[in-house]
């Protein structure tokens, strides 16, 4: 332990990258995590997303050392850690319900770790002052956890995981135990503090928007295994799959017949009903799956060529939007927001740029997709998604 | 009481709401009239325990021989007979608590997780409380005495020349006392033991702190409320011990524990005042070791042992 101060600001991260090679963890014949290959490198932020279930934070807990992998190692530049007991690598953690040390006040929380380590009194006290002032919990350094709100424990935990200046903090959902309000604020937050510490984080959540503001990369999980790895604009603006386009905010996910494949463009269709997309991979056969975010669609002008019409069933007011439903001829339900109110019963003509319409191949997932969508259920996309993708 | 209040303040359209307001007082107080339904257990405790309680204190006050309300009193810290069995009591209850809450606790620690075999498991360590003392003393006679399996093997691995006397004296006592009361002492910790979440000690892990730290620094602490309870209730089991004290011990000199005395004064003796100072006596040193032990317990952490919200 060298004496480092938590505030020094130094952006040089303690390690040059972290390697996770195969790692496997199965729970009896389950497999909750499979073959995960994944490069952390050094002072990134990344986020491990996915739905529950998807193994992001058994990812986590294989990393902290919380559970034995079921196969595969996980390397710290040239040194490998994965039979290293938790308390032997140096990471820190911050879990989901804080797990707080309840008989212990808040400064004797956050200087629990460097007490264990016998850093000396004053240096403890020093930095313990800067950890807590860091999180803004200076004249609550008496209190005991269950005298805090549920956003000052998290606070306390997350200044009680950074004091160490771990190699690498972990934090498992942090904030879903919070208020909407609260939520964002600390996001900032740790944003924040990642940018001034400049300390590796993995972060594990399953919410989309979470992810994209705090990540410097994304990792996409499903059933285990990685869906797609990128940076938040590549997940967001071109998702591998119609599961991860159902993740990041493709509400609409139309199962059409492809009808005419040229130049780079894909036309799908049935009935009167026709839609341009860019195709996201080989799209042939009689199905496929046009994703639209409710967003990109505006209400048509003229001269607007990618349109189709639609009858409002239901309108909410979002203050600087309106988002609404409607539905075309074709029975298909589309989730669009516009700037202005609009009725319910009313028909409306709706524009969508084409390179704003990804098509994906799919099998049979467009009736399941629509009312995935209708019922605005995370799991909707899971179901949607055709087996040949994963 | 509604009509009371009407009739003082006659007219005025305040009344009626300040009797409203009372009830609701009282029944934030919690007075209301599921009350009542504390009435048959309050009798019951009433008529078989503080009534007897309180004639045995009134008779212990009475003593045959007469010579004042305390002569039984002094009679009994006077004999040293009768005085040294508060010592050989405290010398068998207190080590026999002791040793049960100390060996419950690494064992409940291990078998607080969930694994295969954990019911089977505790089931076994359960089963001597359905057997009864009288039941574990005639095994301990067996297994225990010269010619028992115990000292045979010690025989046989020439461990001791002759057979070790472990019954028919203190040693055979605490035994059955310790495995008499381990149920008792081990199903609490395991109670306590489960009730602290087990993230904390994950949480104390990725802090740097190994096994030993994290019992020491996060279990422990959390635990020791618990501990004193089952403690103080492991205590109150032993010191009453009677049963073994007679069969596993020797009842005439080294286990003459205060229960024997007051049994002898009162079928041998027929001094039922002197054995009603006896048990008052009981009571009173019971009292006496629960009282240090809930005063230490009183300077420990007791709050909530989960880590936080949304746990």
């Amino acid at each position: 332990m060298t004496p480092e101060t938590v505030m020094a600001g130094e952006r040089r991260a303690a390690f040059d990258h972290l390697r996770l090679e195969g790692v496997t963890r199965r729970f009896g014949s389950a497999v909750a995590l499979s073959e995960l290959d994944l490069r952390i490198e050094g002072g990134e932020f990344l986020a491990l997303l996915g739905p529950s279930g998807c193994g992001k934070s058994t990812a986590l807990n294989c990393l902290a050392g919380l559970l034995p992998l079921s196969a595969g190692s996980i390397w710290l530049d040239g040194e490998r850690i994965d039979g290293l007991p938790p308390e032997r690598r140096g990471f820190g953690m911050v879990f989901q319900n804080y797990a707080l040390f309840p008989h212990l006040s808040v400064r004797r929380n956050v200087a629990f770790g460097l007490s264990v380590r016998r850093v000396g009194k004053a240096e403890i006290r020093r930095r313990v002052d800067e950890a807590l002032a860091l999180v803004e919990l200076t004249e609550h350094a008496g209190k005991l956890p269950g005298q805090l709100s549920g956003g000052q424990q998290q606070r306390v935990a997350i200044a009680r995981a950074v004091v160490l200046r771990p190699r690498l903090v972990l934090m498992d959902e942090p904030l879903s135990n919070l208020d909407a309000k609260l939520r964002v604020q600390m996001r900032t937050e740790i944003r924040r503090m990642h940018q001034d510490l400049g300390l590796t984080t993995v972060y594990v959540t399953h919410d989309q928007e979470e992810a994209l503001a705090l990540a410097d990369r994304l990792v996409v999980l499903r059933a285990g295994k990685v869906e797609q790895i990128g940076t938040p604009e590549e997940v967001y603006t071109y998702p591998s799959s119609t599961y991860i386009a159902g993740f990041m905010g493709y509400r609409n996910l139309l199962g059409l017949p492809a009808v005419t494949t040229e130049n780079g463009r894909v036309v799908v269709g049935e009935g009167a009903f026709r839609l341009t997309g860019v195709p996201q991979e080989r799209v042939s056969g009689p199905r496929a799956v046009a994703a639209v975010r409710p967003e990109d669609f505006r209400r048509a002008g003229p001269g607007d060529r990618n349109t189709l019409d639609v009858r409002v069933e239901v309108s909410e007011f979002h203050g600087r939007e309106v988002a609404a439903e409607g539905v075309t001829e074709g029975g298909h339900v589309i989730h669009f927001r516009l700037p202005e109110r609009v009725a319910p019963g009313e028909r409306i003509e709706l524009a969508v740029p084409v390179e704003r319409v990804l098509v994906f191949a799919g099998t049979g997932a467009g009736t399941r997709a629509g009312t995935g969508a209708r019922t605005g259920e995370a799991a909707g996309p899971a179901d949607a998604a055709g087996p040949e993708e994963a | 009481m509604a009509v009371d209040t009407e009739r003082t303040t006659p007219g005025t359209p305040r009344a009626p709401r300040r009797t409203g307001g009372l009830r609701h007082r009282l029944a934030e107080r919690g007075v209301d009239r599921v009350l009542l339904l504390l009435v048959p257990a309050l009798l019951v405790v009433i008529l078989l325990f503080l009534y007897p309680m309180m004639y045995g204190v009134g008779l212990s006050l009475q003593p045959q021989k007469g010579g004042g309300m305390l002569a039984n009193y002094r009679a009994f810290f006077d004999d040293p007979y009768q005085r040294d069995t508060i010592w050989k009591t405290l010398r068998l209850a207190l080590p026999a608590a002791l040793i049960n809450v100390g060996v419950s606790v690494p064992i409940a620690y291990r078998l607080r997780g969930r694994f295969r075999g954990r019911r089977a498991l505790t089931a076994i360590l359960v089963l001597p409380v359905t057997l009864g003392t009288v039941l574990v003393a005639d095994g301990l006679l067996r297994y225990l005495g010269p010619k028992g399996w115990f000292n045979r093997i010690l025989l046989d691995l020439g461990l001791v020349d002759q057979p070790v006397r472990l019954i028919y004296n203190y040693w055979g006592v605490l035994f059955s006392l310790i495995i008499t009361g381990f149920p008792f002492a081990f199903l609490l910790v395991l109670a306590y033991m489960s009730g602290i979440d087990p993230t904390l000690e994950r949480a104390a892990a990725t802090l740097g702190a190994g096994p030993w730290q994290r019992m020491r620094r996060i279990l422990l602490p959390l635990l020791a409320p618990g501990l004193a309870t089952t403690f103080v209730l492991a205590f109150v089991l032993a010191f009453s011990v009677f049963p073994s004290a007679n069969l596993v011990g020797e009842p005439a000199d080294e286990t003459r524990v205060m229960a024997i005395a007051a049994y002898q004064s009162a079928f041998e003796k027929y001094d039922y005042s002197m054995a009603s100072t006896i048990a008052v006596l009981m009571g009173a040193f019971e009292l006496l070791v629960i009282s240090v032990t809930l005063l230490v317990r009183g300077r420990l952490y007791t709050g909530p042992s989960a880590g936080g919200k949304g746990a």
